[in-house]
């Protein structure tokens, strides 16, 4: 099993030079500080901004000047700001390379779910999460592949609502790293399981193709 | 004019579209003025539904709100939000983020209906009219326009113009086009640069000067 910042290091090597970038809030937003310098990625935020910088600290915060999450940022050389329409245009037309999201759940074809609990009492927020999920060139998912009670996430349904369908490309997690592909789920990378004992944790039918 | 002159002809049962992400662009004074008004039963477009005790947060308090079109009302310190909704007075129409821009823009740019990808096959999309184009699927959705739209800016010139700073910009522009009123605070009143004017003044009926500070 590996921790977070290994997962987020994982993550941002195999973000490719010069791409353009969505990070979404919570755990992927911790693969920013993990991007080589000389990457050259560039990283957009939904609220109208590309060449995001990190977050700022005391003099540098500016209340116009928020990321997603609305965390004060700052902005790098080379940024431009362009209003919502523009912002998801970008998105929606598949100019962005990578978007990295968190997930209640993924399915074996590649369906996320990660807005809602499905919770009858819970109140509904969805933000930009179905407009990332069916946007970006590929859309990488990072989270733990079971729940706190020992459920598997990744899943041949969702049984949470969906997100988007048939979106998601890759699935970095702490026990392993998947590929959704056409000819089902495929194991890249195990991080410190032997790949019977994962293919025992899930009922989607696996396959081993190690990098 | 001041904020309230500015707002205070605003009819009840009104659709008021308000810009802002957060803090950022959010016409704090603009909507402060809209409560002082006395306008109610109003359906609110925003992309969030207010935190704390200001802006949206204390039209809902003081119960003017009766329907609210965004996409996350969800926050940190949203609880009048949350108290109304869960009381049943509050209207909620839930709407992804990057669909009610797309909305606004179309109702502005005079669209009467766009099929767009983002939604298809989730729950945000039942009863809607789909469509399969090119093996892909998508949802219809029709624009929204507003009777009054509320936006800060950066800087205003003489003719209506406007600049926006940083992420403030938002949906400060497509709303601006969208509604039959258009009420804009400012920081600053200056020249513009015609080749830096981020919203033409066509778009803009009313400018209140709140300043930098406020």
């Amino acid at each position: 099993m590996i921790d977070r910042q290994t997962l987020a290091k994982l993550v941002a090597a195999d973000i490719p030079a010069g791409a353009f970038v969505n990070l979404g809030i919570g755990q992927p937003t911790e693969v920013a500080d993990h991007l080589a310098p000389d990457s050259a990625v560039v990283l957009h935020t939904e609220n109208g901004m590309l060449g995001m910088g990190p977050q700022a600290h005391g003099d540098d915060v500016d209340l116009d000047l928020i990321n997603a999450g609305k965390i004060p940022v700052t902005e790098l050389p080379g940024a431009s700001y362009f209003h919502h329409a523009d912002s998801f245009a970008m998105m929606r037309g598949g100019h962005l390379d990578v978007c990295v999201l968190g997930a209640y759940q993924v399915s074996a074809r590649g369906d996320l779910a990660n807005w809602h609990s499905g919770a009858p009492d819970a109140i509904p927020a969805v933000g930009g999460a179905m407009d990332l999920a069916v946007g970006a060139k590929q859309v990488f998912v990072m989270m733990n592949l079971l729940t706190r009670d020992g459920k598997p996430k990744l899943l041949p349904e969702c049984t949470y609502p969906l997100t988007g369908l048939r979106c998601v490309s890759r699935v970095y997690t702490d026990l392993a790293t998947f590929l959704i592909t056409e000819n089902g789920v495929v194991v890249r990378d195990l991080h410190g399981v032997e790949f019977a004992d994962l293919q025992s944790l899930l009922d989607v039918p696996l396959t081993e193709e190690l990098s | 004019m001041n904020a309230l002159e500015a707002v205070a002809d605003t009819a009840d049962g009104s659709t008021v579209l308000i810009g802002g992400f957060g803090p950022a662009g959010e016409p704090v004074q603009l909507i402060e003025a809209l409560l002082d008004s006395g306008a109610k039963e109003l359906t609110v477009v925003s992309n969030n539904a207010g935190s704390g005790e200001t802006g949206i947060a204390a039209l809902i308090r003081e119960k003017r709100v009766v329907k609210i079109v965004c996409s996350y009302p969800r926050q940190v310190d949203s609880r009048h939000f949350d108290e109304a909704y869960r009381a049943g007075r509050l209207e909620l129409d839930l709407v992804p983020q990057g669909n009610l821009a797309e909305r606004i823009r179309a109702g502005g740019a005079g669209i009467g209906a766009f099929f767009t990808p983002t939604g298809y096959g989730t729950m945000l999309a039942e009863g809607k009219e789909t469509r399969v184009i090119d093996g892909k699927g998508y949802v219809l959705e029709y624009p929204i326009k507003g009777d009054l739209a509320l936006v800060k800016a950066h800087r205003a010139d003489r003719f209506g113009n406007l600049v926006y700073r940083k992420t403030g910009r938002n949906f400060g522009p497509i709303m601006a086009a969208a509604a039959t009123t258009t009420v804009v605070q400012v920081e600053e009143f200056g020249e513009i640069d015609p080749e830096h004017v981020v919203t033409p003044g066509i778009y803009v009926n009313r400018i209140v000067h709140i300043g930098r500070a406020a």
